[in-house]
């Protein structure tokens, strides 16, 4: 049975969250992980869930990317470990340079939270391997620091060879460039996004007018890791 | 050695929308008058003490840091390291 690493930091505090979708809804195996206790070959996939680490203080992520564990996130892209950032996740993943770009004060200077749609652009990668080009995911955002920035030039030479998850017209919470929600490495090995998976895999979390668009995600990873990702 | 106060000033580069300057800007200080002020960026101040020889070592130093811990970030931040005066 394929084994996923849940990292804790200081401040993390989704960890339960994905925890529970991992084992309850999908059917994977999955452990809460001490930051200071995470090594990385033990692990069939790694997820760094949402929350405060730190207290986002200089900036969000930017002290937890400086740790031995998201150091040992490098050994583990290199190797083809799954790794998926959520939120504060995505924050740290792009801090330590496993993602292009960064994510700055939402336009509207105060943190949000609701729920928006988003579209799947050349899903690639063990983290979209059940989605379609195309296919519009609906979850909620939590966050304050979500505004993706990335210079043109990246855009075009990275971003558009890359899974890429943008928010459908209307629903950018944060004014992030290009609607950029989520961002995967070239082969979608590395994943990380803004808005919340985990809290959308459940019907029962889902007010009306929207559906569980996170559950294609873990279910993605479950099918890639027991096909031996 | 001796004691030096460095200071770390980090702002959004140029091109980077800055929401909060923008609101400073635009809903106190045009709107209280003051139109010489064309435009407010808003940043983050550290102020670090350092113990070195020489005051261009305390530079030198606090530089290497914000570069190597990326307390600072290159893709979206400038970032003006100097003696406090």
């Amino acid at each position: 049975m394929p084994k996923i690493a849940i990292v804790k930091f200081p401040g993390t505090n989704c960890d339960e969250d994905v925890k529970h979708v991992l084992v309850n809804v999908v059917g994977l195996e999955a452990e809460i992980v001490w930051y200071k206790e995470f090594s990385v070959n033990k692990w069939d996939a790694i997820i760094l869930p949402g929350g405060f680490s730190y207290g986002d203080w200089l900036r969000a992520g930017a002290i937890a990317a400086r740790t031995q564990a998201v150091d040992e996130l490098v050994e583990a892209r290199d190797r083809g470990v799954p790794v998926l950032g959520i939120c504060n996740g995505f924050q740290i993943l792009v801090e330590a340079g496993l993602l292009p770009g960064a994510l700055l004060y939402n336009d509207v200077g105060r943190f949000v939270c609701k729920w928006i749609r988003t579209v799947v652009e050349r899903p690639r990668g063990p983290w979209l391997a059940l989605v379609r080009d195309g296919q519009v995911l609906d979850m909620p955002v939590a966050h304050a620091e979500g505004r993706y920035y990335v210079d043109e030039e990246t855009y075009i030479s990275t971003l558009l060879k890359s899974p890429v998850l943008k928010y459908l017209q209307g629903f950018n919470p944060n004014g992030s460039i290009h609607n950029v929600a989520g961002v995967g490495s070239e082969d979608g090995v590395v994943f990380g996004l803004m808005p919340h998976p985990e809290r959308a895999s459940e019907e029962l979390l889902v007010p009306r007018g929207f559906s569980p668009g996170g559950r294609v995600i873990f279910e993605s990873i479950a099918h890639s890791l027991k096909r031996g990702w | 050695m001796s004691t030096h106060l460095v200071e770390v000033i980090i702002t959004s580069k140029a091109g980077v929308r800055d929401p909060e300057g923008e609101t400073i800007h635009k809903h106190l200080i045009l709107k209280k008058g003051y139109s010489a002020i064309t435009s407010v960026r808003t940043g983050k101040y550290l102020l670090m003490t350092v113990n070195t020889n020489s005051a261009e070592e305390a530079l030198k130093i606090v530089k290497e840091a914000c570069e190597k811990l990326r307390i600072y970030n290159p893709i979206v931040h400038d970032i003006e390291v100097r003696l406090r005066a």
